[in-house]
């Protein structure tokens, strides 16, 4: 069973074993509009939790990424090369960045699906 | 922090549930439904802004002539009554204080529309260089609202919702005329690459004006969001990026709008000084290869790595499909086709110099 988790940030870590999905939230494109460009990482990045790996570009705006969790690139979303605007369609499912996760403690800083709507409320 | 300003219609952006930004010491509307939704509305059908946060400031009087061709880069006192032009005031090293339009409304009777950012620095400038000529200067920024009606559609709708007949007006031509019983100077102007106008009148009438407008269905609201991605796609400079106190309508391209046979304006020998010796820096187009987008201010680089001058303003632009940029460079570097990079974050990106008119404009002249 996979589970989703989030950091106050926006982005999201879709958590399957040692495995995890980054994307931005459904709130996050909300707020960006149209996105236009994924400055991605490269397979073999290792990211820092709570660091800047990349960046995602609005019409308006670039606004960095930064990792929910630390571990290894497995693997990065190329579709989203072509077809940026997928996150728009669906931010939950098309993820960013498959990581191998190094620290799987780590999870427990991350806000849940609940904490994660009322800090959203909580931006307003 | 000082609080940002408002415009006369900021609780209508509100009940549009507008995303609200602050810009030129205003809070305005960024977007409404959307960037690219507003900016193809634009393109393809009408789209209205609000664009009250600009300055409104009038000098009449004897030596309103020469005071007006003393400030302004372009010939006022010898265009028509009805005309609209477009220029600059230099400071005296040639650098731009801002860019605007005048409204010639008669002999020794004008109207200037200037940026919002500059509304303080122009009204210092234009007081502070009257000393000596006989003029009545007057803001009416605060009591003068604007909207802009823009797009294919913006002369049909001028009639069909609004009533007013803009068929006589000509690109840059204005007339003045009664709405709702005030008055309002109406002019096919614009900022978006679109035939359209530019409509100014008082707050109450501006109000009227912009519910018949989206009460219409005919026509979007628009925020400064997609303004910006629809002048920068036709080449059209924004003070900040493009135009600043230290750059030159030379090394802008917008010589023409400079008229250097005028007897004298300030400025004006340090523009002849930089148009002889040839303009050391370019605004130049850049196209991308790669979808990365160029913004405001990344470094522009030759092809050893050496930064040779910066992006202006960058977009993955809507109606080309393409990432594309204004960059002021050094000018060894601004002949069409130089391979150049940008640095973008960690990376740098290849890209060529192009003619920055990315998009066709469609003017009705």
């Amino acid at each position: 069973m996979s589970k989703f988790y989030y950091a106050p940030t926006h982005e999201y870590v879709k958590v399957d074993g040692n495995i995890g999905y980054i994307g931005i939230t459904d709130y996050a494109q909300h707020q960006l509009g149209n996105v236009v460009y994924v400055d991605m990482p490269e397979e073999g990045d290792e990211l820092t939790a709570g660091e800047e790996f990349g960046a995602i570009e609005s019409v308006k705006a670039a606004s960095d990424l930064f990792a929910p969790v630390s571990g290894t690139v497995v693997e990065v979303n190329s579709q989203l090369e072509d077809e940026p605007g997928l996150i728009n369609k669906d931010a939950m499912n098309n993820w960013i960045a498959k990581i191998e996760l190094s620290d799987l403690s780590e999870l427990d800083n991350l806000l849940d699906e609940a904490a994660y709507k009322t800090h959203c409320e909580n931006e307003h | 922090m000082e609080e940002n300003k408002r415009t006369c219609l900021f609780d209508k952006h509100q009940a549009l549930g507008a995303l609200i930004s602050p810009f030129g010491g205003f809070d305005m509307p960024i977007q409404y439904e959307g960037i690219v939704e507003e900016h193809n509305a634009v393109r393809n059908a009408c789209g209205v802004f609000d664009v009250s946060h600009m300055g409104e400031v009038t000098i009449v009087g004897p030596d309103a002539d020469k005071y007006v061709n003393h400030i302004f880069t372009n010939d006022a006192a010898g265009a028509t009554a009805g005309k609209c032009l477009y220029g600059m005031m230099l400071n005296e090293n040639g650098g731009v204080v801002d860019d605007l339009i005048v409204y010639k409304r008669g002999d020794n009777d004008y109207l200037l529309v200037i940026n919002a950012s500059n509304i303080d620095k122009d009204l210092n400038w234009i007081f502070g260089h009257a000393e000596g000529y006989n003029v009545k200067i007057n803001n009416l920024s605060d009591v003068m609202g604007e909207l802009a009606i823009q797009g294919p559609e913006a002369e049909n709708v001028m009639k069909d919702v609004l009533g007013v007949d803009c068929s006589d007006l000509t690109f840059y031509e204005f007339k003045e005329t009664i709405y709702d019983g005030e008055p309002a100077i109406i002019s096919r102007t614009g900022y978006t690459g679109e035939d359209g106008f530019e409509m100014y009148a008082s707050h109450d009438v501006i109000r009227s004006v912009w519910d018949s407008l989206i009460g219409s269905g005919k026509v979007a609201p628009c925020g400064l969001g997609c303004r910006d991605t629809l002048r920068f796609e036709v080449g059209l400079p924004l003070y900040g990026d493009e135009l600043t106190d230290e750059i030159s309508p030379i090394e802008a391209g917008l010589g023409i709008f400079v008229k250097l046979e005028k007897p004298e304006f300030i400025g004006k020998e340090a523009t002849v000084k930089i148009k002889e010796e040839g303009a050391k820096r370019k605004i130049v187009g850049l196209e991308l290869t790669d979808r990365a987008i160029p913004r405001h201010g990344y470094a522009v680089l030759n092809e050893n790595d050496e930064k040779v001058g910066e992006v202006t303003t960058g977009y993955h632009a809507i109606s080309v499909d393409k990432s594309i940029a204004m960059a002021l460079i050094d000018a060894k570097y601004a002949a069409l086709d130089t391979p150049l990079k940008v640095q973008i974050r960690k990376k740098t990106f290849p890209a060529v110099v192009v003619k920055k008119k990315f998009y066709k404009k469609s003017y009705k002249k």
